[in-house]
Protein backbone atom coordinates (compact mmCIF):
# COMPACT_ATOMS: atom_id res chain seq x y z
CA UNK A 1 0.00 0.00 0.00
CA UNK A 2 1.12 3.62 -0.42
CA UNK A 3 0.29 7.29 0.38
CA UNK A 4 -3.34 7.96 2.38
CA UNK A 5 -3.82 4.11 3.08
CA UNK A 6 -0.46 2.97 4.30
CA UNK A 7 -0.37 5.99 6.84
CA UNK A 8 -3.91 4.52 7.77
CA UNK A 9 -2.75 1.13 8.69
CA UNK A 10 -2.88 0.52 12.42
CA UNK A 11 -4.84 3.67 12.86
CA UNK A 12 -7.81 4.51 14.37
CA UNK A 13 -8.92 6.88 12.11
CA UNK A 14 -9.05 7.53 8.39
CA UNK A 15 -9.67 5.33 5.64
CA UNK A 16 -7.85 1.91 5.00
CA UNK A 17 -8.44 -0.71 2.25
CA UNK A 18 -10.74 -3.70 3.21
CA UNK A 19 -9.35 -6.88 3.15
CA UNK A 20 -10.31 -9.78 0.75
CA UNK A 21 -11.72 -13.25 1.77
CA UNK A 22 -13.47 -11.74 4.66
CA UNK A 23 -14.38 -8.87 7.29
CA UNK A 24 -10.77 -8.58 8.55
CA UNK A 25 -9.60 -6.56 11.98
CA UNK A 26 -6.04 -7.25 11.49
CA UNK A 27 -4.73 -11.37 11.63
CA UNK A 28 -8.52 -11.74 12.23
CA UNK A 29 -10.64 -12.52 9.54
CA UNK A 30 -14.66 -12.47 10.85
CA UNK A 31 -16.10 -15.35 8.26
CA UNK A 32 -19.36 -16.12 9.61
CA UNK A 33 -22.11 -15.16 12.28
CA UNK A 34 -24.55 -17.33 13.42
CA UNK A 35 -28.23 -15.75 15.59
CA UNK A 36 -30.01 -17.59 17.37
CA UNK A 37 -33.82 -17.80 16.82
CA UNK A 38 -35.23 -20.88 18.98
CA UNK A 39 -32.37 -22.63 16.97
CA UNK A 40 -32.25 -26.45 17.78
CA UNK A 41 -28.70 -26.27 16.36
CA UNK A 42 -25.57 -24.09 14.77
CA UNK A 43 -23.52 -25.39 12.53
CA UNK A 44 -20.74 -23.85 10.95
CA UNK A 45 -19.62 -26.36 7.79
CA UNK A 46 -16.87 -25.54 5.49
CA UNK A 47 -18.12 -24.26 2.55
CA UNK A 48 -21.53 -24.30 2.97
CA UNK A 49 -23.03 -20.51 3.90
CA UNK A 50 -19.73 -18.76 3.61
CA UNK A 51 -18.32 -20.67 6.15
CA UNK A 52 -14.63 -21.39 5.77
CA UNK A 53 -13.05 -24.20 8.41
CA UNK A 54 -10.25 -25.80 6.35
CA UNK A 55 -6.76 -24.69 5.48
CA UNK A 56 -7.22 -21.68 4.92
CA UNK A 57 -6.20 -20.49 8.34
CA UNK A 58 -4.32 -22.64 11.10
CA UNK A 59 -6.56 -21.39 13.85
CA UNK A 60 -10.06 -20.74 14.24
CA UNK A 61 -11.99 -18.43 16.76
CA UNK A 62 -15.56 -19.02 18.59
CA UNK A 63 -16.93 -16.26 20.03
CA UNK A 64 -20.51 -16.91 22.03
CA UNK A 65 -22.22 -13.81 22.88
CA UNK A 66 -25.06 -13.94 25.30
CA UNK A 67 -26.64 -17.97 24.25
CA UNK A 68 -29.82 -18.26 26.01
CA UNK A 69 -32.11 -21.59 26.14
CA UNK A 70 -35.21 -21.97 25.70
CA UNK A 71 -35.09 -24.59 28.68
CA UNK A 72 -32.58 -24.93 31.84
CA UNK A 73 -29.76 -26.99 29.57
CA UNK A 74 -25.84 -26.99 28.79
CA UNK A 75 -24.37 -26.10 25.94
CA UNK A 76 -22.41 -28.76 24.20
CA UNK A 77 -20.55 -28.90 20.19
CA UNK A 78 -19.53 -31.62 18.30
CA UNK A 79 -17.09 -32.02 15.31
CA UNK A 80 -17.88 -33.38 12.45
CA UNK A 81 -15.05 -35.18 9.68
CA UNK A 82 -17.63 -35.57 6.42
CA UNK A 83 -19.18 -31.62 6.20
CA UNK A 84 -21.58 -32.12 8.69
CA UNK A 85 -23.10 -35.38 7.92
CA UNK A 86 -22.44 -36.74 11.47
CA UNK A 87 -21.19 -34.87 14.41
CA UNK A 88 -19.52 -37.89 16.10
CA UNK A 89 -15.66 -37.44 16.34
CA UNK A 90 -13.68 -39.11 19.71
CA UNK A 91 -12.89 -36.88 21.91
CA UNK A 92 -10.43 -36.69 25.19
CA UNK A 93 -11.23 -33.95 27.40
CA UNK A 94 -10.75 -32.19 30.49
CA UNK A 95 -13.08 -29.80 32.82
CA UNK A 96 -12.74 -27.77 35.10
CA UNK A 97 -14.68 -24.35 36.72
CA UNK A 98 -14.68 -21.79 39.05
CA UNK A 99 -17.85 -20.69 40.64
CA UNK A 100 -19.35 -18.53 43.31
CA UNK A 101 -23.38 -17.42 43.98
CA UNK A 102 -24.60 -14.15 44.62
CA UNK A 103 -25.41 -15.12 48.28
CA UNK A 104 -21.92 -15.50 48.76
CA UNK A 105 -21.42 -18.81 49.05
CA UNK A 106 -19.40 -21.25 46.16
CA UNK A 107 -16.06 -19.93 45.79
CA UNK A 108 -14.72 -22.81 44.56
CA UNK A 109 -12.28 -24.28 42.14
CA UNK A 110 -12.41 -28.16 41.61
CA UNK A 111 -12.24 -30.33 38.29
CA UNK A 112 -15.44 -31.90 37.57
CA UNK A 113 -15.74 -35.22 36.52
CA UNK A 114 -19.63 -35.40 35.20
CA UNK A 115 -18.21 -33.43 31.92
CA UNK A 116 -14.71 -34.64 30.50
CA UNK A 117 -14.36 -37.48 27.89
CA UNK A 118 -12.39 -40.01 27.59
CA UNK A 119 -12.51 -41.76 23.81
CA UNK A 120 -15.97 -40.47 23.31
CA UNK A 121 -18.01 -39.57 20.04
CA UNK A 122 -20.90 -37.42 22.29
CA UNK A 123 -20.92 -33.79 22.73
CA UNK A 124 -19.18 -32.21 24.10
CA UNK A 125 -20.63 -30.02 27.67
CA UNK A 126 -18.60 -26.88 27.81
CA UNK A 127 -20.61 -25.02 31.12
CA UNK A 128 -20.67 -28.06 32.84
CA UNK A 129 -23.70 -27.54 33.99
CA UNK A 130 -27.29 -25.96 33.15
CA UNK A 131 -28.03 -22.76 32.13
CA UNK A 132 -30.62 -20.74 34.06
CA UNK A 133 -33.72 -19.73 31.75
CA UNK A 134 -34.37 -15.83 33.57
CA UNK A 135 -34.34 -13.52 30.97
CA UNK A 136 -31.31 -11.75 31.51
CA UNK A 137 -29.14 -15.39 31.60
CA UNK A 138 -26.86 -16.32 28.90
CA UNK A 139 -23.23 -17.98 28.33
CA UNK A 140 -20.83 -16.14 26.45
CA UNK A 141 -16.79 -17.07 25.96
CA UNK A 142 -14.39 -18.16 23.12
CA UNK A 143 -13.59 -21.50 21.71
CA UNK A 144 -10.35 -22.07 19.80
CA UNK A 145 -9.79 -24.61 17.33
CA UNK A 146 -5.88 -25.70 16.22
CA UNK A 147 -5.30 -26.62 12.69
CA UNK A 148 -8.96 -28.73 12.33
CA UNK A 149 -7.48 -29.40 8.46
CA UNK A 150 -4.75 -31.42 9.72
CA UNK A 151 -4.59 -34.94 8.31
CA UNK A 152 -1.65 -35.98 10.45
CA UNK A 153 -2.27 -34.10 13.84
CA UNK A 154 -5.19 -34.67 16.61
CA UNK A 155 -7.35 -31.42 16.84
CA UNK A 156 -7.05 -29.99 20.27
CA UNK A 157 -9.75 -27.31 21.55
CA UNK A 158 -9.76 -24.90 24.07
CA UNK A 159 -13.18 -23.50 25.78
CA UNK A 160 -13.30 -20.69 28.60
CA UNK A 161 -16.76 -19.73 29.47
CA UNK A 162 -18.55 -17.50 31.58
CA UNK A 163 -22.18 -18.62 32.72
CA UNK A 164 -24.85 -18.03 34.94
CA UNK A 165 -25.39 -21.83 36.44
CA UNK A 166 -29.22 -21.64 37.71
CA UNK A 167 -30.13 -18.12 37.85
CA UNK A 168 -27.86 -16.81 41.19
CA UNK A 169 -24.16 -18.21 40.36
CA UNK A 170 -21.18 -17.23 37.91
CA UNK A 171 -19.79 -19.91 36.90
CA UNK A 172 -15.85 -19.54 35.25
CA UNK A 173 -15.38 -23.17 32.94
CA UNK A 174 -12.39 -24.58 31.08
CA UNK A 175 -12.73 -27.22 28.75
CA UNK A 176 -9.63 -28.36 27.04
CA UNK A 177 -9.36 -31.67 24.93
CA UNK A 178 -8.52 -33.22 21.63
CA UNK A 179 -10.66 -34.63 18.80
CA UNK A 180 -8.64 -38.23 18.07
CA UNK A 181 -8.90 -37.88 14.81
CA UNK A 182 -6.12 -37.63 11.92
CA UNK A 183 -9.20 -36.58 8.85
CA UNK A 184 -9.71 -33.42 8.31
CA UNK A 185 -12.37 -31.69 11.19
CA UNK A 186 -14.38 -29.36 8.60
CA UNK A 187 -17.70 -28.38 10.37
CA UNK A 188 -18.81 -27.76 14.40
CA UNK A 189 -22.16 -28.29 15.37
CA UNK A 190 -23.45 -26.25 18.88
CA UNK A 191 -26.84 -27.22 20.62
CA UNK A 192 -28.07 -27.53 24.27
CA UNK A 193 -28.31 -30.77 25.35
CA UNK A 194 -32.21 -30.19 25.55
CA UNK A 195 -34.57 -27.49 24.07
CA UNK A 196 -33.20 -24.82 21.85
CA UNK A 197 -30.82 -22.04 21.86
CA UNK A 198 -33.17 -18.94 21.94
CA UNK A 199 -31.30 -16.19 21.17
CA UNK A 200 -27.87 -15.26 20.86
CA UNK A 201 -24.86 -14.86 18.18
CA UNK A 202 -21.88 -17.43 17.82
CA UNK A 203 -18.84 -15.65 15.55
CA UNK A 204 -16.47 -17.57 13.53
CA UNK A 205 -13.06 -16.14 13.21
CA UNK A 206 -9.76 -16.94 11.29
CA UNK A 207 -6.52 -16.08 12.45
CA UNK A 208 -4.16 -15.41 9.70
CA UNK A 209 -0.58 -16.49 9.55
CA UNK A 210 0.76 -14.61 6.97
CA UNK B 1 -21.65 5.73 7.83
CA UNK B 2 -22.54 7.10 4.56
CA UNK B 3 -21.66 6.79 1.03
CA UNK B 4 -18.50 5.23 -0.65
CA UNK B 5 -17.93 4.21 3.21
CA UNK B 6 -21.35 2.76 3.76
CA UNK B 7 -20.73 0.59 0.78
CA UNK B 8 -17.53 -1.14 1.47
CA UNK B 9 -18.10 -1.84 4.69
CA UNK B 10 -18.32 -6.11 5.55
CA UNK B 11 -17.33 -6.32 1.69
CA UNK B 12 -13.86 -7.67 0.29
CA UNK B 13 -12.47 -4.39 -1.32
CA UNK B 14 -12.15 -1.06 -1.77
CA UNK B 15 -11.69 1.15 1.31
CA UNK B 16 -13.46 1.68 4.77
CA UNK B 17 -13.32 3.35 7.32
CA UNK B 18 -10.46 2.56 9.94
CA UNK B 19 -12.21 0.78 13.56
CA UNK B 20 -12.70 3.25 15.85
CA UNK B 21 -10.55 2.34 19.19
CA UNK B 22 -7.92 0.59 17.33
CA UNK B 23 -7.32 -2.81 18.82
CA UNK B 24 -6.43 -5.14 15.91
CA UNK B 25 -3.85 -7.58 15.89
CA UNK B 26 -1.36 -7.77 13.30
CA UNK B 27 0.63 -10.61 11.72
CA UNK B 28 4.49 -10.16 12.51
CA UNK B 29 6.09 -13.40 11.44
CA UNK B 30 5.89 -17.13 11.43
CA UNK B 31 8.66 -19.61 12.18
CA UNK B 32 7.95 -23.46 10.65
CA UNK B 33 9.69 -26.09 12.70
CA UNK B 34 11.90 -28.40 10.93
CA UNK B 35 14.14 -30.54 13.27
CA UNK B 36 15.46 -27.60 15.22
CA UNK B 37 17.24 -27.59 17.85
CA UNK B 38 15.32 -23.97 18.91
CA UNK B 39 13.23 -21.40 17.20
CA UNK B 40 13.85 -17.49 18.02
CA UNK B 41 11.83 -14.08 17.61
CA UNK B 42 14.26 -11.49 18.37
CA UNK B 43 13.29 -7.39 17.33
CA UNK B 44 14.97 -6.06 14.00
CA UNK B 45 16.09 -9.78 12.75
CA UNK B 46 14.39 -11.73 9.83
CA UNK B 47 11.57 -9.22 9.91
CA UNK B 48 10.63 -9.49 13.52
CA UNK B 49 9.15 -6.95 15.72
CA UNK B 50 9.06 -6.75 19.47
CA UNK B 51 9.64 -4.03 21.10
CA UNK B 52 7.33 -0.38 21.93
CA UNK B 53 5.75 -0.79 18.30
CA UNK B 54 2.75 -2.86 20.39
CA UNK B 55 1.74 -3.15 24.15
CA UNK B 56 0.59 -6.72 23.87
CA UNK B 57 2.51 -9.38 21.75
CA UNK B 58 0.91 -12.91 21.34
CA UNK B 59 2.46 -16.21 20.24
CA UNK B 60 0.69 -18.87 18.63
CA UNK B 61 2.13 -22.12 18.38
CA UNK B 62 0.42 -25.04 16.51
CA UNK B 63 0.72 -28.97 15.76
CA UNK B 64 4.59 -28.70 18.04
CA UNK B 65 5.65 -31.92 17.88
CA UNK B 66 9.14 -33.43 19.14
CA UNK B 67 11.97 -35.51 17.90
CA UNK B 68 12.06 -37.40 21.39
CA UNK B 69 10.31 -38.48 24.08
CA UNK B 70 8.84 -38.99 26.53
CA UNK B 71 9.41 -35.92 28.47
CA UNK B 72 10.32 -33.61 25.64
CA UNK B 73 7.50 -30.73 26.42
CA UNK B 74 7.82 -27.54 25.08
CA UNK B 75 9.76 -24.48 26.30
CA UNK B 76 10.24 -21.16 25.85
CA UNK B 77 12.95 -18.33 27.80
CA UNK B 78 13.19 -14.37 26.94
CA UNK B 79 16.10 -12.00 26.25
CA UNK B 80 17.19 -8.37 27.04
CA UNK B 81 20.27 -8.42 25.43
CA UNK B 82 19.03 -9.01 21.48
CA UNK B 83 19.16 -12.61 21.47
CA UNK B 84 22.90 -13.09 22.56
CA UNK B 85 21.58 -14.64 26.22
CA UNK B 86 18.07 -15.91 26.83
CA UNK B 87 18.07 -16.22 30.43
CA UNK B 88 15.38 -13.83 32.13
CA UNK B 89 14.97 -14.34 35.59
CA UNK B 90 10.94 -15.66 35.81
CA UNK B 91 8.55 -16.18 38.42
CA UNK B 92 5.72 -18.60 37.19
CA UNK B 93 2.79 -20.76 38.38
CA UNK B 94 0.86 -23.15 36.30
CA UNK B 95 -2.38 -24.85 36.93
CA UNK B 96 -2.64 -28.26 35.09
CA UNK B 97 -5.88 -30.33 34.17
CA UNK B 98 -5.39 -33.95 32.92
CA UNK B 99 -7.60 -36.07 31.62
CA UNK B 100 -6.76 -39.69 30.08
CA UNK B 101 -7.87 -41.35 26.85
CA UNK B 102 -8.75 -44.85 29.56
CA UNK B 103 -10.53 -42.57 31.97
CA UNK B 104 -9.66 -43.21 35.31
CA UNK B 105 -9.09 -40.55 38.15
CA UNK B 106 -8.66 -37.07 36.88
CA UNK B 107 -6.14 -33.80 37.79
CA UNK B 108 -6.42 -30.47 38.51
CA UNK B 109 -3.66 -29.11 40.45
CA UNK B 110 -1.22 -26.45 41.05
CA UNK B 111 1.22 -28.38 39.44
CA UNK B 112 4.82 -26.99 41.29
CA UNK B 113 7.03 -28.79 38.64
CA UNK B 114 6.40 -26.58 36.16
CA UNK B 115 6.55 -23.19 37.97
CA UNK B 116 9.65 -20.88 38.39
CA UNK B 117 10.87 -18.28 41.17
CA UNK B 118 13.54 -16.40 40.10
CA UNK B 119 14.73 -18.59 37.97
CA UNK B 120 16.67 -18.24 34.59
CA UNK B 121 15.87 -21.57 33.60
CA UNK B 122 13.20 -22.46 30.56
CA UNK B 123 9.37 -21.62 31.42
CA UNK B 124 7.86 -25.05 30.34
CA UNK B 125 4.64 -25.36 27.85
CA UNK B 126 3.39 -28.43 28.68
CA UNK B 127 4.79 -31.42 30.96
CA UNK B 128 5.51 -34.68 28.96
CA UNK B 129 4.59 -34.30 25.12
CA UNK B 130 3.96 -37.52 23.55
CA UNK B 131 6.30 -38.25 19.98
CA UNK B 132 3.23 -40.61 17.90
CA UNK B 133 3.03 -39.34 14.83
CA UNK B 134 -0.32 -37.59 15.77
CA UNK B 135 0.64 -36.04 18.95
CA UNK B 136 1.08 -32.54 19.81
CA UNK B 137 1.23 -29.26 21.52
CA UNK B 138 -0.72 -26.23 20.40
CA UNK B 139 -1.49 -23.05 22.45
CA UNK B 140 -0.87 -19.58 22.92
CA UNK B 141 1.48 -17.04 25.05
CA UNK B 142 0.81 -13.66 25.96
CA UNK B 143 3.48 -11.14 26.34
CA UNK B 144 2.67 -7.77 27.81
CA UNK B 145 4.24 -4.63 27.13
CA UNK B 146 8.15 -6.41 26.74
CA UNK B 147 9.30 -2.70 25.53
CA UNK B 148 8.95 -1.25 29.26
CA UNK B 149 11.69 0.00 31.16
CA UNK B 150 10.12 0.97 34.05
CA UNK B 151 7.71 -2.66 34.72
CA UNK B 152 8.16 -6.55 35.44
CA UNK B 153 7.41 -8.18 32.06
CA UNK B 154 4.08 -10.22 32.47
CA UNK B 155 2.85 -13.42 30.13
CA UNK B 156 0.20 -15.91 30.31
CA UNK B 157 -0.33 -18.84 28.23
CA UNK B 158 -2.75 -21.70 27.56
CA UNK B 159 -1.60 -25.01 26.36
CA UNK B 160 -2.76 -28.21 25.11
CA UNK B 161 -0.42 -31.06 25.34
CA UNK B 162 -0.94 -34.30 23.97
CA UNK B 163 0.88 -36.36 26.99
CA UNK B 164 2.63 -39.18 26.20
CA UNK B 165 1.07 -41.41 28.03
CA UNK B 166 -2.44 -40.58 26.64
CA UNK B 167 -4.07 -37.81 28.11
CA UNK B 168 -4.86 -34.01 27.47
CA UNK B 169 -3.00 -31.83 29.46
CA UNK B 170 -4.33 -28.79 29.87
CA UNK B 171 -1.84 -26.09 31.28
CA UNK B 172 -2.52 -22.43 32.07
CA UNK B 173 0.69 -20.22 33.00
CA UNK B 174 0.99 -17.18 34.70
CA UNK B 175 4.52 -14.94 35.51
CA UNK B 176 6.50 -12.16 34.78
CA UNK B 177 9.77 -11.46 33.84
CA UNK B 178 11.38 -10.08 36.64
CA UNK B 179 13.08 -7.60 34.84
CA UNK B 180 12.87 -3.75 34.22
CA UNK B 181 15.03 -4.43 30.61
CA UNK B 182 13.13 -4.18 27.22
CA UNK B 183 12.81 -7.93 26.83
CA UNK B 184 13.31 -8.09 22.88
CA UNK B 185 13.58 -11.53 21.94
CA UNK B 186 12.22 -15.12 22.71
CA UNK B 187 13.48 -18.89 22.42
CA UNK B 188 11.72 -21.80 22.07
CA UNK B 189 12.94 -25.08 22.57
CA UNK B 190 12.04 -28.51 23.68
CA UNK B 191 13.07 -29.56 27.03
CA UNK B 192 15.41 -33.13 24.98
CA UNK B 193 15.72 -33.46 21.84
CA UNK B 194 14.30 -30.98 18.50
CA UNK B 195 10.76 -29.69 17.18
CA UNK B 196 10.33 -31.71 14.63
CA UNK B 197 7.56 -29.81 13.32
CA UNK B 198 4.86 -27.03 14.28
CA UNK B 199 4.18 -23.28 13.00
CA UNK B 200 5.34 -20.71 15.67
CA UNK B 201 3.27 -17.18 14.79
CA UNK B 202 3.84 -14.03 16.69
CA UNK B 203 1.39 -11.10 16.40
CA UNK B 204 0.96 -7.83 17.45
CA UNK B 205 -1.96 -5.92 19.35
CA UNK B 206 -2.90 -2.45 17.63
CA UNK B 207 -3.74 0.17 21.06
Amino acid sequence: MTGIIAQNVGRTSGLIKAASGGTSTGAWTLIKTLTASSSATLSFVDGASDVVLDSTYPIYVFKFINLHPSASASFTFNLSIDSGSNYNVTKTSSHFRAYHSEDDSGGVLAYDTGFDLAQSTAFQDVTGDSLGTDSDIGVSGTMSLFNPSSTTFVKHFQVNLNLAKGNTESKNSYTSGYGNTTSAVDAVQFKMDSGNIDSGKIKLYGLGDS
Amino acid sequence: MSGIIAQNTLDNSGLIKAPAGGGSWTFIKKLTASGDSNLTMVDGTADVVLDSTYKVYLFTFTNVHPSASPYARLEFNLSDDTGSTFAATKTTTCIRSEYNETGGTPLLDYHTGLDLAQSTSNQPLGSSLGSDSDQNTSGWLELYEPSSTTYVKHFMARVNETNYNDSIFDCLYGGYANTTSAIDGIKFQMASGNIDAGDFCLYGLTT
